[in-house]
């Protein structure tokens, strides 16, 4: 079974036709890298999986998606209740106007746990995982805004990893980083897939590479052509694959 | 020559647009200066009523006396001369009306040309006594010494207890009372407006889709638009007897009305300025909490009211200023009673409310009409201050990020 | 189906969001039915007094009968009075604050005294314009005096409506028309203020309104208690609505029999709050098409 499918998903902003019947599905502890040129949709399929095109009006969906072979467009389902199950990672590091220790507690807190000492653990987990634990263990108290741009990130991985969920979606979360800090955050998702079912948007095809067992390129809101990443890269089926990998467009 | 002609043109008409740029500050400037020039006039007078003279006997040995002391004395409330630094004698007091007790009317003189003689006479024969009348009955050698008032201090003057500018012989200029009242009332409108209006803004601003959103936009605009003395119409004849009929009091015109009146009148304010402030929440910071499972009301209160909560504060400051601020609706619904009051179900009287009934009736640079500029003067600092405490918390807020 | 192993929290979770959605919703139409019910009640109250006889009488029998006529038209002359003097220098002194005035303390301490001004109570207004433009400039009680003050008190909104409108302007505009050659008066005359104009004018519409409502600012400067002739001079009294509103509902010689004319009163000042703000809502919607189809 897949952890993450969709079947013949479209997906309409307004009267704009912006994902165009996709159907695929990704495994558990494996990285998919979605590629594409912007405005390809990539970002928007991968906010599908935990329902953040919601907020936005007039957004309207047809077809499936399915969350460990649920299908989480139906009615019963309750969207922070998937949120839990499917963490994400924004683009840009995007903290709270809070502690260190608050930002990673906040997922917790908001989930009903009151165990003080259950939520020092966790957090310290967290941040552990997400290699930071021993650049801020002496400052938990200190505004997550006193970190730097890297680190924050890493904090926002900590935050999402706190709650436990089973699949992590990241959209472009190294382009606005620096090399080192995104060496940093390649690294850990390789450690990292050994429990997530994790997908990464990106629009660095080297990136894509490095970390990614899979890779899908999105066009115009088609999925192009979906495969083992050492294929898309090395063999595509497609041209438009083809000339985007080899960066003759996007 | 052209060219020179051509700069000349654009410095005039930058020099037209600064000195437009300067109108305001000028106005404020000239706002301050009348305000205080005549409000500060208070300061110089004596508390005695306009026109008259209060005299007592050669042989008494009190020369000063407080305008309170004076009030008591008339309101027979102090009745011993010992009470005020005199010997011990009981008081007599003497009002001008009072003078066809002693003499009868053909002794005054057929149009009261004896009346000053007499008056001195009278004065001097009573060591007891205490006269008050107007000053042009005082006569050159009278035998009598008039008492000296003390001059109104800035302390009596905020301190006082008791607003009664017009009584005699001394007028009373205690504005703690109106002070105390405009405080109560825009309190009390505060306490209404605040859990109303944030609920309000935060419904427009994170809950309602756009179709609500657009109908409730152009209700808060109306709502604003009304003018104060409509809702000061609208409260006289609805609430006001309203407010009666559900306390079963004597009158309906209250502190409550007044609260009532001026919460919904800070209304627009205090929803317009928290619509934006939770607006300007980015949101990333919206979606981040989302995402980690948060309700769409964990989210509002745990991260988009913390983020917008110095726009809050200043909606909150802003909407009091209104309050305080606010003439006509208040002086048509809260009974303008100068009393100091104790719950909301009692009349009170308001600082532009005093104004706005009394400036009408009080003679031009007179004492009365002086008092009701240092009012101004007040209103004015009151309103000075919330706008620096705002300017304040949106400088700190842009500090801040 | 649930993705948690605690369906408690879920339900704890869901009950708090419910009660808070709730009575937001609840307090938002509370604000709503306060609206209704105050313009309800005096339009219910106020559209049968209405009548051609109301609008274009002078009022009679210590104003219990007739009409409105000289508030009408001295509220008219104070609206365009208050306006001939606010919209000129508010509109040079938005330009200046916008467009020429350096960011620094200047332009600090200038917007916070066009702040301060605007916070400034009404009946502060009112004794300031009493003590300069009647007693110092011996206007006396009149519609000059009346205008100047009430212009004075539309003064922040004008200011602030055209820096608002100024500031929305891209400034690719002003540097596409300098780097023409345009002076920086051309550009702001030629270019700037035509685009800014519609959002200006939304806002001038806008403080009609408040102009026409106000009454503390004017009820030592110009309004008469009863005057049953029209005006012939700026340097005459005039009846205002607002204040003709208060006089008969608080102090007239029969409040009872003057009930009818307050209510109808009542109905024109908010006939005119609803039509401006209809107007200014109509420019918005008309002038945004507009620039979305350029």
């Amino acid at each position: 079974m897949y952890s993450l499918e969709s079947k013949d998903l479209h997906l309409y902003y307004g009267d704009f036709h912006a994902l165009k019947g996709i159907t695929m599905g990704m495994k558990k502890n494996e990285v998919t890298a979605f590629i594409g040129p912007s405005g390809c949709g990539k970002s928007t399929y991968l906010r599908c999986f935990n329902r953040m095109n919601d907020l936005i009006d007039n957004v309207r969906i047809d077809g499936e998606v399915l969350v460990d072979g649920v299908d989480i467009y139906q009615k019963s389902i309750l969207v922070d209740d998937l949120r839990t199950h499917v963490g994400m990672v924004f683009q840009k590091p995007n903290p709270f106007p809070k502690s260190i220790f608050e930002n990673v507690a906040y997922g917790l807190r908001v989930n009903g746990t009151k165990d003080k000492n259950l939520i020092a653990e966790r957090v310290e987990t967290s941040l552990k995982q997400a290699a930071l634990w021993d650049e801020v263990k002496d400052k938990l108290k200190k505004s997550a805004f006193e970190l730097s741009g890297g680190q924050q990130q890493r904090l926002c991985i900590a935050r999402a990893l706190a709650i436990e969920p089973s699949v992590l979606l990241m959209d472009e979360p190294a382009s606005a980083l620096d090399p080192i800090s995104t060496a940093k955050i390649e690294e850990l998702i390789y450690q990292l897939k050994e429990n997530y079912t994790i997908i990464i948007v990106t629009h660095n095809m080297q990136q894509a590479g490095r970390v990614s067992d899979n890779t899908a390129f999105f066009y115009m809101g088609e999925l192009v052509e979906y495969g083992k990443t050492k294929n898309i890269f090395t063999s595509p089926k497609d041209t438009r694959t083809q000339n985007y990998v080899t960066g003759r467009f996007g | 020559m052209k060219r020179y002609f051509h700069n000349f043109g654009e410095r005039l008409i930058e020099g037209i647009l600064a000195l437009s740029g300067a109108v305001t500050s000028l106005t404020v400037l000239l706002i301050v200066v009348f305000l205080f020039k005549e409000g500060l006039g208070l300061f110089s007078q004596h508390p005695v009523s306009e026109g008259g003279v209060i005299v007592v006997n050669n042989q008494n040995p009190v020369k000063e006396l407080s305008a309170k002391q004076i009030k008591e004395i008339y309101d027979q409330n102090i009745t011993n001369w010992k009470e005020v630094g005199g010997k011990n004698q009981p008081i007599k007091i003497f009002r001008l009306e009072d003078i066809t007790d002693y003499y009868p009317e053909e002794q005054l003189g057929a149009n009261f040309e004896y009346l000053p003689q007499r008056l001195s006479e009278l004065v001097s024969k009573q060591p007891e006594i205490i006269a008050y009348f107007p000053e042009q009955y005082l006569s050159k050698n009278f035998q009598g010494h008039p008492i000296e008032l003390e001059n109104i201090t800035l302390g009596s003057f905020l301190g006082g207890k008791e607003w009664y500018p017009t009584i005699q012989p001394a007028v009373q200029m205690g504005v703690l009372p109106l002070i105390l009242g405009t405080l109560w009332v825009s309190f009390g409108a505060i306490l209404i407006a605040l859990p109303l209006g944030l609920a309000a803004a935060i419904y427009t601003a994170e809950i309602a889709d756009n179709k609500v959103r657009n109908t409730l936009k152009p209700v808060i605009e109306l709502l604003a638009g009304i003018p104060s003395v409509v809702y000061g119409f609208f409260g006289l004849v609805v609430l006001v007897p309203l407010i009666q009929k559900v306390f079963g009091l004597p009158v309906g015109e209250t502190a409550l009305a007044g609260s009532i009146i001026l919460g919904i009148m800070a209304l627009p304010t205090i929803i317009s300025v928290t619509d934006d402030a939770m607006r300007t929440t980015p949101r990333a910071m919206k979606e981040a909490s989302l995402a980690l499972g948060a309700t769409k009301w964990q989210t509002i209160y745990k991260v988009v009211i913390p983020y917008s909560i110095s726009g809050i504060s200043t909606a909150a400051i802003l909407g009091i200023g209104r309050a305080i601020g606010e003439t006509m609706a208040v002086l048509m619904v809260t009974g303008n009673a100068s009393v100091i009051p104790h719950t909301f179900l009692e009349p009170v009287r308001t600082i532009p409310a005093t104004i706005a009934a009394e400036l009408g009736e009080a003679p031009q640079g007179g004492i009365h009409f002086q008092a009701l500029f240092a009012l101004g003067c007040i209103l004015f600092l009151m309103t000075l201050i919330i706008n620096v405490s705002v300017d304040m918390v949106s400088a700190k807020k842009k500090a801040n990020r | 189906m649930s993705f948690t192993s605690n369906p408690n929290l879920n339900k704890s979770k869901r009950f708090w969001q419910a009660f808070a959605f709730n009575s937001f919703r609840l307090l938002s139409f509370l604000v709503v039915a306060i609206l209704v019910v105050i313009l309800g009640f005096i339009i219910i109250n106020g559209i049968s007094v209405i009548s051609w006889e109301f609008l274009t009488e002078m009022p009679r029998e210590g104003m219990t009968k007739g009409g409105i006529f000289p508030a009408i038209v001295g509220t008219l002359w104070l609206v365009v009075g208050s306006l001939l003097f606010a919209c000129p220098i508010g509109i040079l002194s938005g330009i200046y604050i916008n467009e020429y005035a350096k960011d620094g303390w200047l332009k600090r301490f200038i917007k916070l005294m066009t702040n301060n001004l605007a916070g400034v109570p009404s009946i502060v207004f009112g004794l300031f314009g009493m003590a300069l433009f009647v007693n110092k400039f011996g206007f006396g009680d009149s519609i000059l005096a009346g205008s100047l003050t009430l212009g004075l008190l539309a003064l922040p909104v004008v200011i602030r409506t055209t820096e608002e409108a100024l500031k929305a302007i891209d400034d690719s505009f002003r540097i596409g028309s300098l780097a023409l050659g345009a002076s920086k008066w051309q550009t702001i005359w030629k270019v700037i203020l035509p685009i800014a104009l519609p959002n200006i004018i939304t806002g001038i519409i806008l403080s009609v309104g408040r102009v026409s409502g106000e009454t503390a600012p004017i009820l030592f400067t110009v309004a008469a208690y009863f005057l049953p002739k029209l005006p012939t001079s700026i340097f005459d009294q005039v009846m205002a609505l607002p204040y003709h509103l208060y006089v008969i509902s608080t102090s007239g010689t029969n409040i009872e029999a003057s009930r009818a004319m307050a209510y109808g009163t009542a109905f024109i000042l908010i006939l005119i709050v609803l039509l401006v703000n209809l107007l200014a809502n109509w420019l918005r919607r008309y002038f945004g098409r507009k620039v979305k189809m350029n």
